[in-house]
């Protein structure tokens, strides 16, 4: 067994030294009932080779992204991560350390951390942020358990353009922790107009931009309208190379803001581990959730870093904690910092230019195809196309030729939405900095046929 | 002259008139070590006796102030938020956290005086 | 923005002192700041120089631009750096950090044990790594099979019928658990119930979760033997008592040795047992969850399976349910049918699922890597992971208990609990007596933790740990006890650890009453004199 070091011989000696005759006697506090003396029914261990093969069978039937033409986002989007990022935090003392509790031995975790939270701050424009949470999507419903406490309110407002998995989940918090979450039907075209839903009980709108459909919107309105009533603007950011090329959340005036770090340093991996980012304003700190890297000197004057604000948390709070959470994403986190060190201002910015540039060439492409239309005036890299026939049908058709053509909008809102019986064939393309004009040719020619 | 009262909680409270000033006890801020950070109530908040009314963290602890008797918030000090370390350094005195206006005095009587908090204290040793 | 190399070359040749102070806390000892291989890093804004670039972009083609006039028009302020400049950054960080890869980590309750590469390979097969979470199912059916064949592994290993995947870490996976009690509470027209019985030594996020779940928490006192009074326990249940969380083994390294009779008398109260599965390594092969009684366990796939905590995350925490609740979990579930594997992704009105805890369908890329380990030991190599971690911590125990006080009588499950005792009279503490394992090469054990006994000391060596390795650990323990009982000095000498390290003890007072989260730019002033 590779990765056990006691042999039998050391077995023995140490039972000689505790003073029993066999493992047994340890586990003697056991009720007899619940003791197995047999192995469970699972295959016997293997060799890294065999591991390898069967895993490796298992990816094989799977069609990995990369190896085809590939138009996924709706919240998780193909980026290209450059090779150094997977090599640094695959060293030893960052991918096997513990969670930095011991500030002397973990001034590397603390130090980076300082760092992703000036990062994160500086994208959104936002005062400060939190050392990472789950993922984009755990990290809204603690932005709304927030905001509740923050205005000590109940009721949270929530944008038909959120991710519907963000709106279940927050809607699923509001179930149970018992505050009202209202949810505004979704509007493909982008017209959604959320000022009129907010009142002096609201404690939140949550929008997200661009919105699941991709549309880009200017929430300088809605932030005017929370603050008349006292409500916090909560924004979500699902595509955060957006952030290059937009003005960010809190210029428009957010309140928080999270975001789904994935995009940057991070692979599709089916969906998880990804990397939360939660950033506000200076004077909500006390109301955040989550880890935080603080400055401070050790005691022969240096400078340094330690966890500090830690009796917002669960350990210290227990049940009166911000959060339950207890851990952060730290090793997405560090992802995510070293590939926005290599792209920094220019590099992140050009990336935003990039993506864009190859999402205009593509809705102009699919725009030209007979049936097929793009609703989005505004977007990102992201958009909505409507098609002649249902999207699950068409991507299934696409997938066929190797082409990962899209989302269909019917796969997050299966459901029928009252006024909105077209939503079945809508489709969501993304253009990343990864996809190729021949990639762009492959799906509007393959479109074209499968439509006709 | 002003009496100064005690709960089970490490509360104080001073009586100047109809006035209560509430803090917390030195032997509190003792076992607390030091302050990092006070929230204080709302001026104008009316609580009740034993309904917590402020929040005194140190690095490794959170703990809550308990109102001594029912009324309203007058006052707080402000001071405190810019450097709590000053609780550490008068508990009994300019490390006061709010003031309010008591509304029923009869409840102080259930309250410990000096001598009787100093006995108590000496219990838990 | 400042420039770090500017800052040098302008100092080249002025005094070591001059230097020193060039380097935010560099050590004084030498001229440049650095100690050997204990190298000074600035932060990274501090070495940036404006339109340095670490990736190299093609020129975006041109467009006619749609961001509906909502284009950024001012700078973010990111720093701009070369590739070698960051990979020499984050290396130099690296070096500051303690890893299980170095040495051995004996903290309790968190199970540090070998990560082993393989999974780290595996993780990163294209098929696994580079697919997008919602693409065509029938493009997926490989990593919809892994995660059946991990679900598979997980119910066999617990004896359960069920198991949610979702949850992105244990704290999630309770937070899962406890939503699965309220719907099957709120379905069984018993909503009423809101009490939850959490004994004192659970850890702090089992009363944060069952607050989140809208409970009210009564805690349950530790009898001498450090398990839960099962009297009081009784005295607390009640009519409108929702659920035990009980931690077994518990964070005392201790078997519930009723854990029988006290799942008998919740369920008898109509109420659930959700047991915190994160001491799951002292059992795993040897006992089924499932044959004590309990509704539903969550698991920490990074500590008894390997996963790498990664400097705190990411981490997995996936759920095992009894029948009773398995139809509350949440969404998504994958279905393994004729013809392949789907994935059920709505909670919804032809089901009773509770609702949804996150996007997409878990943290896929952790159950790779749990699920290469798993194989990789086998029915045979787990059952020996348990024996060997129980082992190791009761040889800890054996060899520690003159010098240090154990705090509880008998066989010790994977960990070993001692309090301060041994420390009385010394003016040592719990917290310098474990700063000084660090100048010695160790990470601290868990200290203060569990509550129950005072200034806990709770070692966890785990099954990855060599006879010999533990032999010197063991040496080095019995070598600091003996200095803090004997030594004139040992207040003083203990307190002032560690000495060896990149930063000595840190002001955590000072971080937390003026919190400076960020690197701010440095005031106009300063930027105009550069």
């Amino acid at each position: 067994m590779r990765y056990l070091p006691l042999t039998p011989a050391d077995r023995t000696a140490m039972l000689a030294a505790i003073g029993v005759s066999s493992v047994d006697d340890l586990y003697r506090d056991v009720p007899k009932p619940a003791r197995r003396s047999g192995l469970v029914d699972l295959p016997p261990h293997m060799g890294e080779l065999e591991v390898e093969r069967r895993l490796g069978a298992m990816a094989a039937r799977n069609m990995a992204a990369g190896s085809v033409a590939s138009f996924l986002g709706a919240g998780a989007y193909r980026h290209h991560v450059p090779a150094s990022v997977d090599a640094l935090i695959q060293r030893g003392e960052f991918l096997t350390s513990y969670t930095p509790y011991q500030p002397e031995v973990a001034q590397g975790t603390l130090q980076y951390l300082f760092e992703f939270q000036t990062q994160v701050a500086l994208i959104t424009g936002m005062d400060v942020a939190n050392a990472s949470m789950y993922d984009g999507s755990t990290a809204c419903a603690e932005a709304v358990l927030m905001a509740n406490r923050t205005t000590k309110r109940s009721s949270a407002v929530l944008s038909g353009g959120l991710h519907p998995h963000y709106r279940a989940i927050v809607e699923t918090y509001a179930r149970y922790s018992g505050f009202e979450a209202k949810s505004v039907a979704p509007s493909p075209d982008g017209n959604e107009d959320l000022t009129s839903t907010i009142n002096a009980e609201s404690s939140c709108v949550v929008v997200q931009n661009p919105d699941v459909f991709g549309h880009v919107r200017d929430l300088r309105p809605l932030a005017e309208a929370c603050r008349k009533q006292g409500a916090l603007l909560v924004v979500v950011v699902t595509e955060v190379v957006s952030l290059g090329a937009l003005t960010s959340p809190g210029e428009m005036g957010a309140d928080i803001v999270v975001c789904e770090g994935q995009s940057i340093g991070n692979g599709l991996n089916f969906g998880g581990p990804y990397v939360g980012l939660f950033a506000t304003r200076e004077k909500y700190l006390r109301q955040m959730p989550g880890r935080l890297a603080g400055q401070t000197v050790d005691t022969d004057g240096r400078r340094g870093w330690v966890l500090t604000l830690s009796t917002r948390e669960q350990h210290i709070r227990r049940e009166k904690a911000t959060s339950n959470i207890c851990t952060n994403s730290g090793l997405c986190a560090l992802a995510f910092t070293i590939h926005m060190s290599l792209l920094g201002e220019v590099g992140f910015v050009q990336l935003a230019r990039l993506n864009h540039a190859h999402a205009v060439q593509l809705a102009d492409k699919l725009a030209g195809i007979s049936g097929v239309s793009v609703l989005n005036k505004a977007f990102f890299n992201e958009f909505t196309v409507k098609l002649p026939k249902p999207a699950a049908q068409v991507v299934e058709e696409l997938a066929k030729r190797r082409i990962l053509g899209g989302v269909p909008v019917s796969r997050l809102m299966p459901d029928p939405v009252p006024g909105q019986p077209e939503l079945a064939n809508l489709l969501l393309v993304a253009a990343t900095e990864t996809v190729t004009a021949e990639d762009m040719d492959a799906l509007a020619g393959a479109l074209k046929e499968i439509v006709r | 002259m002003a009496s100064v009262k005690f709960t089970q909680e490490h509360e104080w409270i001073r009586v100047e008139g109809t006035t209560g000033v509430v803090g917390i006890t030195n032997y509190a801020q003792e076992q607390l070590g030091d302050v990092v950070y006070v929230e204080l109530p709302d001026i104008g908040r009316k609580v009740m006796k034993g309904q917590q009314a402020a929040v005194v963290e140190s690095v490794k602890a959170a703990s809550e102030i308990y109102a001594p008797v029912s009324g309203e918030v007058t006052e707080v000090n402000g001071a405190l938020a810019d450097s709590p370390g000053g609780v550490n350094q008068d508990a009994q005195g300019n490390g006061w956290f709010f003031k309010i206006k008591i509304s029923s005095p009869t409840e102080l009587e259930g309250l410990m005086d000096e001598a009787g908090y100093a006995a108590f204290v000496e219990g838990l040793k | 923005m400042n420039e770090w190399s500017k800052a040098v070359s302008a100092s080249s040749g002025a005094s070591a002192q001059a230097i020193a102070n060039a380097v935010p806390g560099g050590s004084t000892e030498t001229f440049g700041g650095n100690r050997g291989l204990q190298i000074e890093e600035r932060l990274l804004f501090e070495q940036s120089q404006d339109g340095r670039c670490g990736v190299d972009l093609p020129e975006p083609p041109k467009v006619t631009e749609r961001l509906g006039g909502l284009a950024r028009k001012t700078p973010i302020g990111l720093p701009g750096m070369s590739e070698p400049q960051v990979v020499r950054h984050y290396t130099r960080l690296s070096q500051k950090n303690y890893a299980i890869d170095a040495g051995l980590y004996p903290l309790g309750s968190c199970t540090m044990k070998h990560n082993p590469r393989l999974n780290e390979k595996m993780a990163r097969l294209p098929g696994f790594g580079d697919v997008h979470p919602l693409q065509p199912v029938s493009t997926v059916q490989g990593a919809l099979e892994l995660i059946d064949t991990l679900a598979h592994w997980l119910k066999t290993l617990t004896g359960m019928p069920a198991v949610a995947m979702s949850p992105a870490a244990g704290a999630h996976g309770e937070l899962c658990g406890m939503l699965c009690i309220r719907a099957a509470h709120i379905a069984h027209g018993q909503d009423h119930r809101r009490r939850v019985l959490v004994p004192e030594s659970a850890h702090g996020t089992n009363p944060a979760t069952a607050a989140v779940c809208g409970y009210t928490v009564d805690a349950i006192p530790a009898d001498e033997r450090g398990r839960v009074d099962l009297a009081a326990f009784k005295a607390k249940l009640g009519p409108d008592v929702a659920a035990i969380m009980l931690t077994n083994p518990n964070t005392c390294g201790l078997f519930e040795s009723d854990i029988l009779e006290i799942a008998r008398a919740v369920h008898k109260a109509g109420a659930y047992f959700y047991c915190d599965g994160a001491n799951f390594n002292a059992i795993v092969g040897r006992v089924r969850p499932g044959d004590l009684g309990i509704d539903c366990m969550h698991i920490n796939l990074h500590k008894t399976f390997s996963t790498p905590h990664g400097g705190g995350g990411p981490g997995a925490g996936p759920v095992v349910l009894s029948a009773a609740l398995a139809p509350y979990a949440p969404a998504p579930w994958v279905v393994h049918e004729r013809g392949g594997f789907r994935v059920v992704e709505q909670a919804g009105d032809n089901n009773q699922a509770f609702g949804r805890l996150k996007a997409f369908h878990g943290q896929m890329g952790m159950f790779v890597r749990a699920l290469a380990y798993m194989m990789s030991h086998g029915a045979d190599g787990l059952r020996q992971v348990a024996e060997d971690a129980v082992l190791n911590a009761n040889y800890l125990m054996a060899q520690l208990k003159d010098d240090l006080t154990p705090s509880f009588e008998g066989p010790t499950m994977h960990e070993a609990l001692f309090d301060d005792g041994f420390l009385k009279d010394t003016g040592v503490t719990t917290l310098d007596f474990a700063k000084a394992l660090i100048d010695e090469g160790y990470h601290p054990m868990t200290m203060y933790f569990p509550l129950v006994v005072h200034g806990a000391l709770l070692m966890e060596p785990t099954e990855t740990e060599s006879k010999g390795g533990l032999d010197h650990f063991i040496s080095v323990v019995q070598a600091l006890a003996q200095k803090a009982k004997t030594a004139n000095d040992a207040a003083q000498w203990f307190h002032e650890c560690p000495r060896f390290t990149p930063r000595r003890r840190l002001d955590e007072t000072a971080a937390a009453r003026k919190p400076v989260l960020r690197w701010r730019p440095e005031a106009p002033k300063a930027q105009a004199a550069e």
